[in-house]
């Protein structure tokens, strides 16, 4: 067990290490120009060509690329992040660190309900096989998988924000600010955000549920006269729960992702309205950054979803 | 008379020598859903290729009244600038099954490769390509998406290699998985005893082998990508005006939804509705192919 976590850390570095190199390669090997990472376009403009060798010679950037890319791996370890180009030279490690607590709260919350909500859609729909609550559960999963998550907001704020006035419109106050309007503002965000994974979940627990339950184990418990509330809970889900866990883990990333789309929709100041300013700006030392935080929390909660598996299947034998 | 068709339907499954095809074909035309998906797509196809002829107006065509009211000569009413919206809905169609399955195309070709070279060859080659496909999935598709759309700018084009690089990695995992248990059966080893090479050994055997869950991973992930180009293009970084995409049409109505609700309505259930029957279809194509599903339905 020991050997397999540090295994798994040492390959999870591993993994890091790379993905800090198609960060880093992307701005650098895609076509434009790598000043870019320092300059603005339009100072770039203004600049003579022989200011432009300078400025390349005095960044590094006429050097190999090799070496560039040690000196960059040097700078992001030491907390160097680079300034922003669009934000009045802000440190970048410093807006990442503002903005990342506000899509935390964001994002557990949305993880944490689409996980309850679509484990009990999908047990249900197994338990109930063909009878109409499987019908329900199964159509309410796959419409939730196809919802373009930008639109229902729009569409939500329309009819509970506009229509009726239940909801605030948009924005985001801290938790500890105001524990009520912080909810209530968070209520419509965090439904886009989980109605994607809430669906997947669900569709995943429903298939991997059906297949435990044709199991002999489940047939003795049903013969030796356990109530139905104990096989489902305590025999069938724990063992049906291994494929959902792994798709949860999956899920981290989808809700960063949509974390960009549901921020813009609702004016929420978190790391994926951070992503799209900094995309419209072309401030690349900001996107690139955000990538890569991004990237380490989700390559760390993977690393925590295998090592989990043990606990959740006596069965999986760490190699 | 339908009962005695179930009853032979019933008697049909007992038998174990069904042939694949004829299995195949009764089980993914068997729900009702996958064949409504079917219809949807096929329409969508014809909408997608006769678009000129359909549309009441062309979708670049600017007319006097903006913002008007469905009408009868407006169904769906005009946007800010005075397009017809029924129009530039019917010809956002063809971005958006272009860029599903050419991404897709990309995607899995690209993803077999590596996923073939990574699972026949083992030891150092599968280490360097699948951690290196581990990192990407380290990303959130999206990001990675616009990280790349971003720099080589936004139009159909660039869309599609950004996304077909995000999803390299889905299909490389499954094809290197698939290799590494097909190529431990006897015909391989048989095949390699012949002396027949690497090449045709993958070619003609391995990936004739692994089609199936690649099939039924693309058709998974078309509604995906339709997704996420609807996504990027809301977010302004995918297709460009005066181009027709629906994502960025939704985008263009979100601040007229109380006065003309249609412009970002519409579009909306036109992506919901592709996606919900594209993924209907892999449904269907899943449990007519899957071989783990096989003899119980």
């Amino acid at each position: 067990m020991v050997t397999y976590i540090i295994r798994r850390l040492i390959q999870a570095v591993f993994i890091l290490l790379i993905l800090t190199f198609i960060v880093f390669g992307a701005v650098r090997l895609l076509p434009g120009d790598p000043l870019l990472m320092f300059l603005n376009a339009t100072d770039i403009e203004a600049l003579s060509p022989e200011a432009l060798d300078q400025a390349r010679h005095e960044l590094g950037l006429d050097r190999n690329l090799v070496v560039q890319y040690g000196i960059w791996l040097g700078d992001i370890l030491q907390g160097d992040w680079g300034k922003s180009l669009h934000f009045k030279n802000a440190n970048v490690l410093q807006m990442i660190g503002q903005r990342m607590p506000v899509t935390i709260h964001l994002g557990v919350l949305a993880f944490f309900f689409s996980s309850v909500i679509g484990i009990t859609l999908g047990v249900i729909a197994a338990v109930r096989r063909g009878r109409w609550a499987d019908t329900v559960a199964t159509l309410l999963a796959n419409t939730a998988i196809t919802i373009p998550i930008f639109w229902l907001g729009i569409i939500m704020m329309l009819v509970f924000s506009v229509e009726l006035e239940w909801l605030p419109v948009a924005g985001y106050t801290p938790i500890n600010e105001d524990f009520w309007l912080s909810t209530r503002k968070l209520i419509m965000p965090v439904i886009c955000l989980m109605i994607g994974s809430l669906g997947a979940v669900a569709r995943l627990t429903r298939t991997s549920m059906l297949e435990v339950i044709r199991q002999d184990y489940i047939r003795t418990a049903w013969s030796k006269g356990l109530r139905e509330r104990a096989i489902v809970i305590k025999h069938a889900l724990k063992n049906s729960l291994i494929p959902v866990i792994t798709v949860m883990g999956l899920q981290v990333r989808f809700i960063f992702g949509g974390a960009v789309l549901v921020e813009k929709v609702f004016a929420i100041p978190g790391m994926g309205r951070l992503m799209v300013e900094a995309v419209d700006g072309s401030d690349y030392p900001v996107i690139q950054g955000a990538v890569l935080v991004i990237g380490i929390i989700v390559v760390l909660t993977n690393l925590i979803v295998d090592i989990s598996y043990g606990w959740f299947d006596p069965r999986v034998r760490y190699e | 008379m339908l009962k005695r068709r179930k009853r032979e339907l019933k008697f049909v499954e007992g038998r174990p020598q069904e042939s694949e095809w004829k299995r195949f074909i009764r089980v993914f035309f068997g729900r009702r859903i996958v064949l409504f998906g079917l219809i949807v797509v096929a329409l969508y196809i014809i909408v997608a290729i006769f678009a000129p002829w359909i549309a009441p107006y062309d979708y670049k065509t600017i007319s006097s009244t903006i913002l008007s009211q469905p009408s009868a000569e407006h169904w769906l009413g005009t946007d800010t600038v005075g397009r017809d919206v029924l129009s530039r809905l019917i010809f956002g169609v063809r971005p958006t099954l272009i860029v599903g399955s050419v991404t897709i195309l990309i995607a899995a070709v690209a993803g077999t490769i590596l996923g073939l070279l990574a699972g026949y060859f083992g030891g150092w080659i599968q280490t360097i390509i699948m951690r290196f496909i581990d990192a990407l999935m380290g990303f959130p598709m999206i990001l990675l998406a616009l990280l790349i759309a971003s720099l080589l700018g936004g139009g159909l084009k660039n869309i599609v290699i950004a996304l077909g690089i995000a999803l390299i990695a889905g299909f490389a995992r499954v094809m290197c998985a698939q290799t590494l248990t097909i190529k431990e059966n006897d015909y391989i080893i048989a095949g390699r005893s012949l002396g027949l090479t690497n090449f045709r050994l993958m070619w003609k055997h391995i990936i004739p082998n692994a089609f199936p869950p690649m099939i039924i991973l693309a058709t998974m992930n078309i509604g995906m990508v339709i997704l996420m180009e609807a996504g990027l293009s809301f977010l302004g970084v995918g297709i460009q005006q005066p181009d027709a995409a629906w994502g960025s049409m939704v985008s263009a109505g979100y601040n007229r939804l109380t006065s003309n609700p249609a412009l970002s309505v519409a579009p909306g259930i036109a992506i919901m509705l592709i996606v919900f029957s594209l993924n209907m279809v892999g449904d269907g194509l899943r449990d007519a192919l899957d071989p783990r599903l096989r003899g119980t339905l």
